[in-house]
C-alpha cells in the first residue's frame, strides 16, 4: 500500500507493506537510523519520535497508521545548522555516555518543553519515566533537559560544536 | 498482560519482515489494512472483512500480540480517525467517554478527576506517559487483559459500555461486558463506541497499584467507590481487584460495609474478606501469600481514601 505522510517537515511518499512498523520504516524505507530500535516491546522508549508533536513509541505503531500525520526524528531536531537547546543541553551535562537512548530521550524533552517551558524535576523524571537508560543513571538526563529549559533560544551551530 | 510485555527475546521470529537482509526482525505476519472514517464506515469495513478482522485502537496491546503470533488478523480496521469517538462529555447524571479517548487525555482532564479520581489515581500508574499518549480506553476493556487497571476502575464505577453492531446499538452493565479473560460481550462485528460512568452525589473513589517498576503491570491492585447516605453510613460499596484471580466485585467486602457507619474496624474486616476472595498465582511478580496480603491491605487503604474524599467534597459543598 502507499503511505505518504510528513517526515521532519518533508512530505514523503513510499510503497510499504501495511505490517512495517513505523520504526523500520523510518530507519529503512527512508534511511533515518537515528531512530533507535531497541526491546521491540513498547518498554525500552529507545524508539520514540514525535507523531504531530507527541512522543510515540515508533515499534509499537505501523507505518500505515501515521500516513497523513508529522513525524519529527532526532534528525530533524537542529534547524539549519543550529542545535536544539535540548541537543546542546545534553552535550553540556553529558547527558549520554553510549547514546543508544538518546534520540527518544531528547524528543521526549523536545515535546516536554514545548508543553510546559520550566518543568520541575519531577515533571521531567514523569516525562521520561517511559525510556531506559542503562548508561547515565538519569541524574545528568535530567540535568540537561534543566539546562535546554534554561535556555530555550541556545545558538550553538554545527561549526562550534564541531570545533 | 505478562505474556506480552515479558516475553523473553528469544520469541523474535526471524520474519523476513521489512529489513529483508535476514536481520533478526520481529513483525506482525501479513494482513491487510483499512482506515475507517465514521463508526457507519468501520462496522461496514468489519463486515465486509469479516470474522479475522479486527479493529485497532491506540494498538499498545494488539500490536505487540500479533508480534509474537498471540493475534493473526487477516484485516486491521484502524479507527483513529473516528472523530466521533473521541469525546468526553459530562452530562447532569452521566459521563460519556469515547471509545477512543487516550489514557493520556483522561490524566489530563479535570472534569475526570473531580468526579472519578479513582480514574486519574490508576492512570498515573497505567504504562508510562508515552504508552498512554496512544492506548485507549475502549482498546484497554476490549482487550480485558485480567491485568487491565481501567477493568477494575469500570467494575467499581459500575459503567456500562456502548456497543454498535449491524443490529444498531447496546448499553451493556460492565459485569455482563467482562466475559472472562480477554473475552468481551463485543462482538468481531461490532464497536465499543462509549464508556458511561454514573455521576452520583456524596460518593468518591480510589484507586492503588503495587508494581516493580514505573510502568509496569500490577503486581495487585485494588480499587473502590462509595456512595454515603445523609446520616454518613455506606450506602453503596464497590471493590474490585486487579491481578489478583477475582472476575467482577468483591462483593462480600462491600456488603459488610453497605448500611454501616465508616470504623478502621470495618475497613479491617472488607480487606479481609477481599482478601479472601481473590485467587492469585504465583509468578515473577510475587508468591500467593503476598498477593492475599496486598489484596487486604490496598483495600483497606483504598476504602480509605474514598472516604477522606467524600469528606472534603461534602465541606466543599456545605462551604459553597
Ligand atoms: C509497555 C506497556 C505497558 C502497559 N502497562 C499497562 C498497565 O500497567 N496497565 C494497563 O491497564 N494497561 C497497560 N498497558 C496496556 C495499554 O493500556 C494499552 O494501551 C491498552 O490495553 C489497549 O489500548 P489500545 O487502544 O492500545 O488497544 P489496541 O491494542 O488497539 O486494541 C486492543 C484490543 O481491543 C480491541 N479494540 C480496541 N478498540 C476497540 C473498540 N473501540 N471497539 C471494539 N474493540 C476495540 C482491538 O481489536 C484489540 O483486540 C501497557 C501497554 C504497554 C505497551
Ligand atoms: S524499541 Fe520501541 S520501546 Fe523499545
Ligand atoms: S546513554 Fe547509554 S543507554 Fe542511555
Amino acid at each position: 500500500m502507499q503511505v505518504t505522510m510528513t517526515v521532519n517537515g518533508t512530505e514523503v511518499t513510499r510503497d510499504v507493506e501495511p505490517r512495517l512498523l513505523l520504526v523500520h520504516f523510518l530507519r529503512e524505507t527512508l534511511g533515518l537510523t537515528g531512530t533507535h530500535w531497541g526491546c521491540d516491546t513498547s518498554n525500552c522508549g529507545t524508539c520514540v519520535v514525535l507523531v504531530d508533536g507527541e512522543p510515540v513509541k515508533s515499534c509499537t505503531q505501523l507505518a500505515a497508521m501515521t500516513a497523513g500525520h508529522e513525524v519529527r526524528t532526532v534528525e530533524g531536531m537542529a534547524a539549519g545548522g543550529t542545535l536544539d537547546p535540548v541537543q546542546q543541553g545534553f552535550m553540556e551535562e553529558h547527558g549520554l555516555q553510549c547514546g543508544f537512548c538518546t534520540p527518544g530521550m531528547m524528543l521526549t524533552a523536545r515535546a516536554l518543553l514545548d508543553r510546559n517551558p520550566d518543568p520541575d524535576e519531577g515533571e521531567i523524571r514523569e516525562a521520561i519515566s517511559g525510556q531506559i537508560c542503562r548508561c547515565t543513571g538519569y541524574a545528568t538526563i535530567v540535568r540537561s533537559i534543566q539546562w535546554a529549559a534554561a535556555h530555550p533560544a541556545a545558538e550553538t551551530t554545527d561549526q562550534e560544536v564541531r570545533a | 498482560m505478562t505474556a506480552v510485555t515479558d516475553k523473553p527475546r528469544a520469541t523474535r521470529a526471524s520474519a523476513a519482515g521489512s529489513s529483508g537482509k535476514g536481520c533478526p526482525v520481529q513483525v506482525p505476519a501479513p494482513f491487510d489494512y483499512a482506515r475507517a472514517t465514521s463508526v457507519a464506515d468501520a462496522l461496514e469495513l468489519l463486515e465486509r472483512h469479516g470474522p479475522e478482522s479486527h479493529v485497532i485502537a491506540g494498538g499498545h496491546s494488539l500490536l505487540p500480540m500479533m508480534k509474537l503470533r498471540l493475534a493473526r488478523p487477516e484485516w486491521l480496521i484502524d479507527i483513529n480517525d473516528v472523530a466521533e469517538l473521541g469525546h468526553l462529555t459530562e452530562e447532569a447524571d452521566v459521563l460519556r467517554v469515547g471509545a477512543l479517548t487516550r489514557h493520556a487525555a483522561l490524566l489530563d482532564s479535570d472534569v475526570v478527576g473531580r468526579l472519578f479520581p479513582i480514574v486519574h489515581d490508576a492512570e498515573k500508574v497505567i504504562a508510562d506517559p508515552v504508552v498512554r499518549n496512544r492506548g485507549t480506553i475502549g482498546g484497554s476493556l476490549g482487550q480485558a487483559d485480567p491485568a487491565e487497571d481501567l477493568t477494575t476502575v469500570c467494575d467499581v464505577l459500575r459503567a456500562q459500555v456502548v456497543i454498535v453492531g449491524p443490529a444498531g446499538e447496546r448499553v451493556v452493565d460492565i459485569g455482563d461486558f467482562h466475559r472472562g479473560p480477554y473475552e468481551t460481550a463485543c462482538e468481531q462485528n461490532e464497536l465499543i463506541t462509549e464508556v458511561r460512568f454514573p455521576i452520583r452525589a456524596r460518593s468518591s473513589s480510589a484507586y492503588e497499584k503495587v508494581e516493580r517498576r514505573v510502568g509496569d503491570w500490577a503486581v495487585a491492585a485494588a480499587g473502590a467507590a462509595i456512595l454515603l447516605a445523609e446520616d454518613g453510613t455506606f450506602a453503596d460499596v464497590a471493590i474490585g481487584l486487579t491481578a489478583l484471580g477475582l472476575e467482577g466485585l468483591a462483593t462480600e467486602a462491600a456488603a459488610v460495609l453497605v448500611g454501616e457507619r465508616p470504623s478502621e474496624e470495618l475497613l479491617a474486616e472488607a480487606g479481609r474478606l477481599a482478601a479472601v476472595a481473590s485467587s492469585p498465582v504465583e509468578d515473577q511478580r510475587g508468591p500467593v501469600d503476598y498477593k492475599r496480603h496486598l489484596a487486604d491491605e490496598l483495600t483497606r487503604r483504598v476504602l480509605r481514601r474514598s472516604l477522606e474524599r467524600v469528606g472534603a467534597t461534602a465541606g466543599a459543598l456545605q462551604g459553597g
